[in-house]
């Protein structure tokens, strides 16, 4: 019997490969400023120990509890509102986009160049809703409004909009379009078509995907705080700066529940639709 | 004729309803916000008025080599963020997926749990703390962050493979991690890059925000230029990150859905 080989037959390949990875990823270092020594800087280890010190115990006063349950009470409105305005702004814009409710498109008709050039446009005015992050907008926003909530209402609606208006339009089409397409041939209008076409054995799709943005959205909400839109964020953000560890450490432990709760309930919503 | 018979009142149904209209009416009246009154004169003038400050962009040379460099510790920030938490991911994915015990199991579950549900920015925030202002704090958070995600779908992908492979090897003498190396790791590489490649895409979009709290890219520069109110500035790095969500789009569905196919 042969011994068998006790080498990789794949080392060096493997080895050639490695090499190629770090040379490739020495300019990313310098350029991301990697500096892991940094982290056991003496003073800096001194700054985070003090902050991670004070996060026990939490900070459990009555008066700051009650500005923390308003605070969640902010979130919740902000997402729930946003998904509002962003379901208003979604609902035109697929009705426009989708390409099973296109009427010119059954057919000959003169005005197909310029509808699909339509479309073309509502896909365009989608990507920019949809491109910038939410707490961009958030950002500028509150430059026009001011702080607080409006702006992540706003922000959440312009963001979320744009995601809801793609995601109904390819829940659309791929679903089976030949109701529809035999209620155009018959001379029904758009929005019969997409009533009495499409919505029936989409609408639990459809509510589904929009339950699980609101639960993306009270996260969001949470996180757009940070440029002063309002909410939990916003409670976190003045503590984080007075570097009051207790009240940061509440804070935390009140959003994990937040989103977990969220997670939950939107789980609980769409198992129901199911 | 329609013989079909009318679809039963559904009390239940028109009860939701209403818990539901009311909520978001709730919603509304707590934050003492009416959506109509954007729509009046006055605040679409305002709007008008502030975008109209964003025009033209600025694209003087000296400037644009500024954003550059920022798009580029951008993309570098999030490509070092998610290959180290690529490495730390797998290494908590072996506890995760049950392989050391279950006390192990549940520890490691924990943690990444409460990796992953801790938003990046707020991880941002404390290592600004804990590192000093810049993109490495930026690093740190994307790559807390990434761990927990990672670790736990590497994990659930451990899980899910067979493990024939690496028992045949232990059976014939290979120790433990020599087996994992050649047994279980061919078979689920595949798997592990295409999840790395799609939090790498989330963390290039995270990336580009980060820098509101102070811990570099292009985020930034926005802030500042924001705060000093140089709105067309501002509005050339919105139109840069823009590009970059946009390109980052491209290339993971030509990657996903394309004719060809590196990762199978």
């Amino acid at each position: 019997m042969t011994r068998p080989v006790l080498r990789d037959p794949q080392a060096l390949p493997r080895i050639f490969f490695l090499l190629c990875a770090i040379t490739l990823m020495w300019p990313m270092l310098i350029l991301a400023q990697f500096q892991p020594m940094a982290l056991f800087d003496a003073s800096n280890r001194e700054v985070m120990g003090n902050f991670l010190q004070q996060f026990f115990p939490p900070q459990l006063q009555t008066e700051f509890l009650h500005r923390i349950f308003k605070a969640v009470l902010e979130t919740l409105a902000m997402a729930t509102a946003g998904i509002t305005l962003a379901l208003v702004i979604a609902m035109p814009l697929t009705l426009g986009m989708t390409q099973s409710l296109s009427i010119s498109r059954i057919g000959p008709a003169n005005g197909y160049a310029m509808s699909q050039a339509g479309r073309y446009v509502v896909r365009l005015v989608m990507v920019v809703m949809r491109g910038i992050p939410e707490i961009v907008w958030a950002l500028l926003f509150v430059r026009v409004f001011g702080l607080g909530p409006m702006a992540g209402v706003l922000a959440i609606a312009i963001t979320y909009g744009g995601m809801l208006t793609k995601v109904y339009a390819e829940i659309l089409e791929s679903g089976n379009t030949q109701a529809s397409r035999a209620l155009f041939l018959a001379g029904s209008n758009r929005l019969h078509a997409f009533l009495y076409g499409l919505l029936p054995h989409t609408a639990q799709e459809l509510a589904s995907y929009t339950i699980y943005r609101w639960e993306a959205a009270v996260r969001a909400s949470v996180v757009m705080g940070f440029v002063g839109a309002g909410g939990l964020g916003q409670l976190m953000d003045q503590s984080m700066k007075m570097l009051d560890g207790s009240e940061v450490s509440t804070i935390l432990l009140v959003f994990l529940m937040l989103v977990f709760v969220a997670d939950y309930v939107s789980w609980l919503i769409r198992k129901q639709l199911a | 004729m329609n013989t079909q018979p009318a679809r039963q009142f559904c009390f239940h149904c028109v009860f939701n309803l209403i818990i539901l209209s009311g909520l978001v009416i709730g919603s509304f009246i707590y934050l003492s916000f009416n959506p109509f009154k954007l729509l009046t004169g006055e605040s679409i003038h305002l709007v008008a008025q502030y975008v109209a400050r964003f025009f033209p962009p600025d694209v003087s040379s000296h400037f644009l080599l500024k954003v550059m460099k920022a798009s580029l510790e951008t993309i570098a920030i999030s490509a070092l963020a998610t290959l180290i938490a690529m490495v730390f991911g797998l290494f908590l994915a072996l506890p995760a997926a049950g392989w050391f015990g279950s006390l192990a199991k549940k520890i490691t579950r924990f943690f990444l749990n409460f990796l992953r549900s801790v938003p990046e920015l707020v991880f941002a925030t404390l290592m600004v703390l804990a590192v000093g202002l810049g993109p490495f704090a930026g690093t740190l958070a994307l790559l807390l962050h990434t761990t927990g995600v990672l670790g736990r779908l590497f994990g659930e992908t451990l899980e899910n493979h067979p493990i024939t492979t690496n028992r045949a090897l232990i059976l014939s003498g290979a120790s433990g991690p020599l087996a994992f190396l050649y047994g279980t790791l061919p078979g689920i590489v595949p798997q592990l890059i295409s999840y790395t490649l799609y939090r790498w895409e989330m963390n290039i979009r995270m990336a580009t925000i980060l820098g509101f709290v102070g811990a570099g890219g292009l985020g930034q520069i926005l802030y500042y230029e924001l705060s000093l109110l140089h709105e067309s500035q501002a509005s050339t790095v919105i139109m840069v990150m823009l590009l970059l969500v946009i390109m980052v789009d491209f290339m993971s569905n030509t990657l996903r859905h394309g004719p060809a196919r590196p990762l199978g």
